[in-house]
C-alpha cells in the first residue's frame, strides 16, 4: 500500500477518522499501561536497574519461562497441527463438540486449571499414581510448566491454521500426487508452504502467551528458586515485597524480550511469503 | 514510583470530593447506617464472620445504628498493596506488622499505629505447628526431625506469604535458641528448606498441596489453620503435632487514618477493633482457634491450645522492619539459603 498523503486521496474514505481512533484506542489499551512499566522502571537509576535484571534468580527466571514457553510453542505446533487437520479434513460424529472444545483452554479462568493439571498429577492423582510407579516427576519440575503451556497456547495453533486449511482445496493434493508427486513432496512442497505462515502465526501467539501467563503455572510449578521459578512469579514476589520498582524493571526486560521475538518471528514470517512468491 | 503516587492522589482527591458529597448528604439525614470494610488475610474468614455479626449486634444496642462489615481476604502482602493502591478500608487486620508498616509508610495511618491499641495492637495471637498424616508415621516431634534425610516438608515462600515468614522464623528461632548462634539457625533452616518440594505462593495453597494432592509429610501451619484442617478434612486423616518451641505469632490490626477520617467513621472503626479485645470478642477469638490475650477465655479453651514455650519476634529479630530485611527483603538469609 503507498504511504498515504493528502495528494493522493485514498479510494476508500475516512482514513483520518479511523486512523484517530486506532491510534486513540491501541494508547488507552496498549500504550499507557505499558508505559506506566517503562516509567516506573525510569525511577530506578541504572546501577540498581541492572544488578535486578540481572540477578542470577532473575536471570535463571527468565531462561525458564522462556525454553518452557519455546517447548510448549513447538509442541503446539505439531499436535496442534495435527487437531487441525483432523478437525478440518475428516467428517465423524461429535466432531462438532471436539472443535467447540478447543476453545475451552480460553474460557477457563486459567488457576483452575493449573489446580486441575495439578490434582492429576499429584502422586494421589489418577495420572500421577501411575506415574510414580514408574517414578516419574512431571509436575513440580519444568516439565510441569511444559504441560500448562501447552494448554494454555493449544486453542491459538489450532484456531489460526483451521481456516487457512479449510480454504486449501484437497483438488490441490489430489493433482500433485496425480501429476507424480509422493505424499511427502506434497506434503513438504503444497500444503506446508501454505500453512506455514499460519502456523508460525499460532505458534508465536502460543509462545507469547506462555512467556506472560501465571495463574495456571503457580499451581504446578513448584516455584522454587533458580529451579522452577517462572519470571511472573519473580514479578509477584517483588510486589508482595513492595518493591514497585524492581518489579517493573524485571516487567519491562520480559516485555523487551517477548516484543523482539515476536518481531524476528513476524519478519520470518514475511520473509517466508516473500520468497514463496 | 512518583510518577503513581501524584496520579493517585489526585485520583483520591477526585474520590474524597465525590465520597463528601455523598457523605453530606447522607449526614444531613440520621446515620442509621454505617458499612466499615476490613481488609484481612486468608485465615481469618471465619473468625471474622462470627466477629462482625457480634460487634454488630453490640454496636446496635449501644448507639441504635446498624453497622454492617464488609470482609476482603487474601494473602496478607497483597491486601496491604490493594490498600496503598487505593482500597478504602477502614481497618485492616493482617498476619504480619510489616505489611501495615508498609501501609504507613505510603501516608494512610499514623507510623506509631502499633502504640494504639493494646498489646503491640494484637488482640489474638497464634503459633506455627506441625499438621501430620494420621498416625504421624514418620514420627515428627520437633523441629529437628524436619531436617532429617527422606523428610518431605510443604510451607510456602516467605517472599509472597506472611505465614510463611512467620513459619522460617520459627525454625530460625528454635535453632538460635537452642545453640546461641544465628549461623547454626541459618545452616539449620537451610537444610530444612533442602526438604521442601513445592514452595506455593499462599499458606491456603499449602494447605492444599499437603491435603489435596498427597504432597509431604509435615505441613508448617498456623494453629488457627491446623484446626481448620482437620475440621475440613477430618482428624481421620491429619494430626497436629506441636513442637515444644515455637513463635509468638502477633497478627496486628489498625484503623487506616485517612479513609476513615474521610468516610466519617473513625468512632466506629475505633469501637470495632477495641471490642476485639472484650470478653465477648476473646471468647470468639478462641473458639476459632487462636490464641486470646484474656486469661478467661484461654483457660477456658485451653484443650485447644497445647503448651509450647513461645519465644517473641524481638527476642531474636527485633522489629518487624529489621526482620524483614535481614531475612526476608532482596540479597536476604532466605535468598541466601537458595544461592547455589
Amino acid at each position: 500500500m503507498p504511504p498515504f498523503t493528502r495528494k493522493n486521496r485514498h479510494i476508500l474514505p475516512g482514513f483520518g477518522l479511523s486512523m484517530g481512533y486506532t491510534v486513540f484506542y491501541l494508547s488507552a489499551i496498549v500504550i499507557v499501561p505499558l508505559a506506566t512499566i517503562v516509567i516506573g522502571s525510569f525511577n530506578m537509576d541504572q546501577q540498581a536497574f541492572i544488578a535486578t535484571v540481572t540477578s542470577p534468580r532473575v536471570l535463571a527466571s527468565y531462561r525458564l519461562s522462556i525454553s518452557t514457553a519455546i517447548v510448549a510453542a513447538l509442541f503446539n505446533a505439531i499436535f496442534g497441527f495435527l487437531s487441525a487437520w483432523t478437525l478440518v479434513r475428516y467428517r465423524f460424529p461429535g466432531r462438532r463438540v471436539l472443535d467447540a472444545m478447543v476453545d475451552l483452554p480460553f474460557a477457563l479462568p486459567t488457576a483452575v486449571a493449573g489446580i486441575c493439571f495439578a490434582t492429576l498429577y499429584s502422586p494421589v492423582g489418577w495420572i500421577g499414581q501411575l506415574l510414580a510407579k514408574a517414578d516419574i516427576q512431571l509436575i513440580n519440575a519444568p516439565s510441569g510448566i511444559v504441560i500448562a503451556l501447552i494448554f494454555i497456547g493449544f486453542p491459538f495453533v489450532v484456531r489460526t491454521i483451521q481456516p487457512v486449511l479449510a480454504e486449501l482445496e484437497p483438488e490441490i493434493e489430489e493433482s500433485a500426487q496425480s501429476l507424480g508427486a509422493t505424499r511427502w513432496q506434497t506434503f513438504r512442497r503444497i500444503l506446508l508452504p501454505h500453512l506455514f505462515p499460519a502456523l508460525l502465526t499460532g505458534v508465536t501467539l502460543s509462545f507469547a502467551r506462555g512467556i506472560g501467563e501465571y495463574g495456571s503455572v503457580i499451581f504446578i510449578a513448584g516455584n522454587l528458586p533458580f529451579k522452577t521459578e517462572i519470571a511472573p512469579l519473580m514479578i509477584m514476589t517483588k510486589l508482595d515485597q513492595f518493591d514497585y520498582d524492581g518489579a517493573s524493571a524485571v516487567a519491562l526486560v520480559l516485555l523487551l524480550i517477548s516484543f523482539s521475538m515476536l518481531l524476528v518471528l513476524n519478519g520470518v514470517q514475511r520473509w517466508q511469503q516473500k520468497s514463496y512468491r | 514510583m512518583k510518577h503513581f503516587r501524584t496520579k493517585r492522589s489526585r485520583f483520591t482527591v477526585g474520590l474524597a470530593l465525590f465520597s463528601s458529597l455523598l457523605g453530606s448528604t447522607a449526614q444531613a439525614a440520621i446515620p442509621a447506617n454505617v458499612t466499615l470494610l476490613n481488609v484481612s488475610y486468608d485465615p481469618t474468614r471465619e473468625l471474622y464472620q462470627s466477629e462482625n455479626a457480634a460487634f454488630a449486634s453490640y454496636w446496635k444496642q449501644k448507639t441504635g445504628q446498624t453497622v454492617t462489615i464488609n470482609q476482603s481476604h487474601g494473602g496478607s502482602g497483597k491486601q496491604a498493596r490493594a490498600v496503598i493502591d487505593g482500597l478504602e478500608a477502614d481497618v485492616v487486620t493482617l498476619a504480619l506488622a510489616y505489611d501495615i508498616d508498609a501501609i504507613a509508610d505510603s501516608k494512610l495511618l499514623a507510623t506509631n499505629w502499633q502504640q494504639r491499641l493494646p498489646q503491640n495492637s494484637t488482640p489474638y495471637t497464634s503459633t506455627i505447628v506441625f499438621v501430620v498424616r494420621k498416625g504421624n508415621p514418620k514420627g515428627v516431634r520437633n523441629w529437628d526431625d524436619l531436617v532429617k534425610p527422606g523428610i518431605s516438608v510443604i510451607t510456602p515462600n516467605p517472599k509472597t506469604s506472611g505465614g510463611a515468614r512467620w513459619n522460617y522464623l520459627a525454625a530460625w528461632g528454635y535453632k538460635q535458641k537452642q545453640t546461641g548462634s544465628p549461623a547454626k539457625a541459618k545452616e539449620f533452616v537451610k537444610a530444612l528448606f533442602k526438604n521442601v518440594p513445592v514452595l506455593d505462593t499462599g499458606a491456603r495453597g499449602s494447605t492444599l498441596t499437603f491435603t489435596q494432592r498427597g504432597l509431604g509429610d509435615v505441613l508448617i501451619a498456623w494453629e488457627n489453620e491446623a484446626h481448620l484442617i482437620l475440621k475440613e478434612f477430618g482428624s481421620d486423616k491429619f494430626e497436629i503435632v506441636a513442637p515444644p518451641v515455637s513463635i509468638l505469632a502477633e497478627p496486628p490490626v489498625a484503623v487506616i487514618d485517612r479513609n476513615v477520617d474521610r468516610h466519617h467513621t473513625r468512632k466506629v472503626a475505633e469501637a470495632y477493633l477495641n471490642y476485639l479485645y472484650t470478653p465477648q470478642a476473646q471468647e470468639i477469638i478462641a473458639r476459632n482457634s487462636y490464641r486470646p490475650r484474656s486469661a478467661a477465655a484461654f483457660k477456658k479453651y485451653a484443650s485447644n491450645f497445647p503448651n509450647i514455650k513461645l519465644f517473641t519476634l524481638k527476642e531474636f529479630f527485633g522489629t518487624w522492619r529489621q526482620a524483614q530485611k535481614t531475612h526476608f527483603s532482596d540479597g536476604g538469609t532466605f535468598d541466601q539459603i537458595y544461592t547455589p
